[in-house]
């Protein structure tokens, strides 16, 4: 039992029994983070306020939302956009915030390719990162599953049976993960659970292992610079803390994530106003009709790409080539064999990489939306070849690089 | 050192456009057939060369043209014969009363419709007198003088007793236009009127039935059954709904909807119509957005001024 003494304050009360004054040096006031970094280095706090909104806003949707094939496209469109008071914001809010925070973590991915974050101790930070790619992925197909219209369930039908794996012909385990033979109620309440609960708690625990992952080896900076942490942060307590190389987390760089924050707000909220059909498709404002293909299929933006990559091929090739996209990104810190942590502008031939990369995965995104005819068919097939070319490079092209 | 802030967001901002434009108005270019409008001129019908006279129209739209035969005009004290859903059942759809017709649709329309009705409703592939597959409304082939002048004169007729054209509501619009096949439940429309709000729920299904008969009706008639339009200022838009009124054909070819032949500013009811329906809360999220607008300006002028303050003591 450890040794409790009278409370001399609230505040001393707590700290006696959970230690806070320690909890919030660790967390903020001592929590150095190097001063070398531009706003990319806020997309962290911009994904955590989405989170947030998407949290809250889901909330007041999950009160009047039914997951029942019968009336969930009415309870959507109708009660929440209709009836109840501000319903249409809270849907608005949701659906642009879900597909917005795919942007944010795309810059947010690419921000740690492009400097090198992945590596010298950070691997973990970048395996989180991607784990955290793969359920916020799963919560935004569930998600788009509930208002049950024409792209719910098409894109039900379409994407579980990716699980029959082509010439495996597993069909028992598409009806397993359906439910059903076809979409229907029993996949509309599973994937409400999964939406509403089981993927929700994975992400909140995933945030909570990508947050820790940072803390030891810090965050990168745009320089690649190796910084002496210790030394550094005794020079700022001491008083210098012009002549320091790092900054408290709280308040100095929060009050520049603050302002990042505010001004993504800004573009975030004009989104949910007055430019919002990117997020919330037309076709799924058709009810979910079982005898009514749509003439164009197609899944959400930030999924293109990888759809791309299984769709110009024949379909166990396609297969083959969606499973090593799926699982590739996870295996950056390995595939890059260079001993430097530093900007790829200072990299030579990663840096083509990077950029081809780049180029290459919106060429994959625009192809993935564009029916697949004449030349997107053969811009899609050299795109996705290009993508497996690249990654099967990296490890060939970093090996060589000379010691920074 | 160099700030390449700029430069960092000047990057982010330009790939973030380029895939925008790629994925949205490129791509829906490519996939969809643009239609342009025609601004409800319908160039392809004559025009009115006549100088109509309504007192001698009301006797032929009466008399000798029969068009009380099958359609009522409540205004002119001319209820409907039978109801909508042996109307139906007769006619494949619910004729539609002619109180307003004169003020909805345009007159050119009407004068064609009169003398051939499959033709400016575009749907002759549908209906070939030469095959003897008749439009159900019979055309006017004259009462004994000249055809186009007795033409002009029901169409005269018809603007006579009608709203005056400012007058038209969008539910009047709807109604007559549209509403005899595609229900707008969120609404309560249905093809035969709106739902009451019954006490029993006896005469609520009786009402229901009633529907269920009249649709069976119109599915025969049309092929299938027209969509219910409750969502589709959503789904399809003021472009593509505007277009596809003024010529389903245009968008369709082959489909069995007519072109009802509205003027523009009925088709602008119309439109209306389906934004109350499909996107009630608009003028709420346009006033709304803006405050919110201002309101996240202010908050990002004070971070930015924390911002500065706290990093003062940095550099």
């Amino acid at each position: 039992m450890a040794h409790f003494t009278e409370a001399t304050s609230v505040k001393d009360w707590l700290n006696q029994r959970l230690a806070i004054e320690k909890v919030e040096k660790v967390m903020a006031s001592e929590y150095w983070i190097p001063k070398n970094i531009n706003f990319l280095w806020a997309m962290g706090m911009v994904l955590a306020i989405t989170f947030a909104l998407l949290l809250v806003s889901g909330i007041f949707l999950l009160m009047y939302y039914q997951p029942d094939v019968r009336t969930a496209f009415y309870s959507v469109n109708y009660t929440i956009m209709r009836d109840v008071d501000f319903g249409w914001l809270w849907r608005h809010v949701h659906g642009v915030a879900a597909s917005v925070v795919f942007l944010v973590i795309y810059i947010h991915m690419f921000t740690g390719i492009y400097y090198g974050s992945y590596k010298k101790g950070r691997e973990m930070i970048w395996i989180s990162g991607m784990l955290l790619f793969v359920t916020f992925s799963a919560e935004a197909f569930s998600g788009y599953m509930l208002p049950w219209g024409q792209m719910s369930y098409w894109a039900g039908m379409v994407i579980t049976n990716i699980f029959s794996l082509g010439g495996l012909h597993l069909d028992g385990l598409v009806e397993w993960i359906r439910g059903d033979y076809v979409p229907a109620q029993a996949f509309l309440t599973r994937f409400f659970m999964l939406h509403v609960l089981l993927l929700p708690l994975a992400i909140m625990g995933l945030i909570g292992l990508h947050f820790a992952t940072l803390r030891i080896p810090h965050v990168n900076n745009q320089d690649g610079e190796e910084i002496d942490f210790d030394a550094e942060s005794k020079k700022y307590l001491a008083g210098d803390k012009a002549g320091s190389k790092v900054m408290r987390f709280a308040n100095d760089f929060m009050s520049k994530d603050l302002m990042v924050v505010g001004f993504y707000l800004i573009f975030f909220f004009y989104l949910v106003f007055f430019q919002y059909g990117f997020a919330l498709d037309p076709v799924n404002f058709d009810p979910a009709d079982g005898l009514k293909t749509p003439a164009h299929i197609y899944p959400e933006w930030y999924f293109l790409w990888s759809y791309e990559i299984l769709r110009p091929f024949s379909v166990n090739i396609g297969l083959i080539a969606f499973g090593f996209a799926q699982v590739i990104f996870m295996l950056l810190p390995f595939l890059d064999r260079s001993p430097n942590a530093i900007p790829a502008s200072r990299r030579g031939a990663f840096s083509v990489w990077f950029w081809a990369l780049l180029i290459d995965m919106i060429v994959l995104t625009a192809m993935g939306k564009l029916p697949p005819e004449g030349i997107f068919s053969t811009i899609g097939l050299v795109a996705a070849l290009a993508f497996i070319v690249l990654w099967i490079a990296l490890p060939f092209i970093t090996m060589n690089e000379k010691k920074a | 050192m160099k700030n390449k802030e700029p430069l960092i967001l000047v990057v982010v901002v330009a790939f973030t456009l380029l895939t925008y434009w790629l994925v949205e108005p490129y791509a829906h270019s490519v996939m969809h057939k643009h239609v342009d409008g025609q601004s409800f001129t319908y160039a392809d019908l004559a025009p009115i060369t006549k100088t109509g006279d309504a007192t001698n129209g009301k006797n032929l739209v009466a008399g000798a043209a029969a068009c009380t035969g099958c359609h009522s005009i409540e205004k002119a004290g001319m209820p409907a014969a039978v109801d909508a859903v042996t109307a139906a059942q007769t006619y494949g759809v619910n004729p539609p009363d002619l109180s307003n017709a004169g003020a909805i649709y345009d007159a050119k329309f009407l004068a064609d419709l009169i003398k051939n009705p499959a033709h400016a409703l575009k749907v002759e592939h549908k209906f070939d007198a030469a095959k003897g597959k008749m439009h159900p409304m019979v055309a006017f082939y004259g009462a004994g003088g000249d055809l186009d002048q007795e033409v002009a004169d029901m169409v005269s007729y018809l603007q006579s007793i009608a709203v005056k054209p400012n007058q038209v509501t969008p539910k009047m619009a709807y109604e007559n236009a549209c509403g005899r096949c595609h229900s707008v439940s969120y609404e309560k429309w249905t093809q035969i009127g709106e739902k009451p709000a019954f006490k029993f729920e006896k005469d609520s299904l009786a009402f229901d039935i009633k529907v269920l008969e009249y649709q069976e009706a119109l599915t025969k008639y049309m092929g299938k059954l027209p969509p219910d339009l409750s969502m589709y200022i959503r789904s399809r838009g003021e472009h593509f709904i505007t277009t596809f009124i003024e010529n389903p054909q245009a968008h369709l070819e082959g489909t069995a909807m007519p072109r009802v032949g509205v003027t523009a500013d009925s088709a602008g009811k119309v439109i209306e119509y389906l934004e109350d329906a499909g996107d009630t809360k608009r003028h709420e999220r346009e006033s709304v957005g803006k405050m919110v607008l201002i309101y996240s300006i202010i908050f990002a002028v004070f971070a930015l001024l924390w911002k500065k303050q706290v990093w003062r003591d940095l550099h």
